[in-house]
């Protein structure tokens, strides 16, 4: 099954609705709450960081029998040093970002701690991807 | 602790959501951070003390299966906010007292934090 949401970098109140879109097929689905949980934090991180520090993109489900894949892809701007952004407190949020509970660095550490394999691309000037997989 | 006795000690008003006496709260989580809440909260048995008061706050709690988040500082929500915590079932209390203030009285009725 395969499940497309565009995620939109201009509103971020909105953000999340995808998030809580995939929470529910999943819930729909039977599958295990601590699985659900893990794939809602994840998903809902990776759509966050699209909100606020790129140019738009989308998030792709795909549950397959034995795990769910968890695509976030943007239009950039990309991550220069991926290494520096994956450590735990790093950030290039603005204060407003903060202001709004985010931007403190946790969210790819958070990313990949509820992913059972979790992959990070980027080139800078063009585009993130984060592809997360959980086993079910 | 229920749920009338949180409102009880730190004051709140109820801003939306049933108001049951069985709701069972063993553990407390203060933050403004939302990314911490996510990664540090592990059960639904926790309610959520913030000063942050926007849409992501219930996204937060919808996400991790939060039942109940209190407002400090006397934030109140506005409707589409309340909307959000309606549709998925979060009771939303709100204290005119401090963060501080309203953790350091919880914990003194019982209430404890979340393990790290």
């Amino acid at each position: 099954m395969k499940f497309e949401y565009t995620i939109s970098n201009l509103n971020f109140s909105t953000a999340g609705e995808a998030s809580s879109n995939i929470k529910k097929v999943l819930k729909l689905l039977g599958i295990d709450s601590k699985i659900i949980r893990r794939a809602a934090i994840a998903t809902y991180e990776a759509e966050i960081n699209i909100a606020i520090h790129s140019h738009g993109g989308k998030i792709i489900l795909y549950i397959e029998e034995d795990s769910i894949k968890i695509t976030a892809i943007d239009k950039g701007p990309g991550i220069e040093n991926i290494e520096l952004a994956m450590k735990e407190g790093y950030s290039t949020a603005t204060h407003e970002i903060r202001e709004m509970g985010f931007g403190a660095g946790m969210g790819l550490p958070n990313i990949k701690k509820c992913s059972n394999e979790f992959s990070i691309t980027s080139e800078f000037g063009k585009y993130t991807k984060l592809e997360i997989t959980i086993f079910i | 602790m229920n749920l009338n006795q949180i409102i009880k000690e730190i004051n709140c008003n109820i801003i939306t959501g049933e108001i049951q006496n069985i709701n069972n709260f063993t553990r407390a989580c203060s933050s403004d951070l939302m990314s911490d809440v996510l990664a540090f909260i592990k059960d639904d048995h926790t309610l959520l003390i913030t000063g942050l008061c926007n849409q992501q706050v219930i996204r937060t709690a919808e996400m991790i299966d939060l039942k109940l988040i209190i407002f400090v500082r006397g934030k109140k929500p506005t409707e589409d906010i309340i909307e959000m915590a309606d549709e998925n079932d979060i009771i939303l209390l709100s204290t005119n007292i401090s963060m501080f203030d309203a953790t350091g009285i919880l914990y003194q009725k019982g209430m404890r934090g979340i393990r790290v």
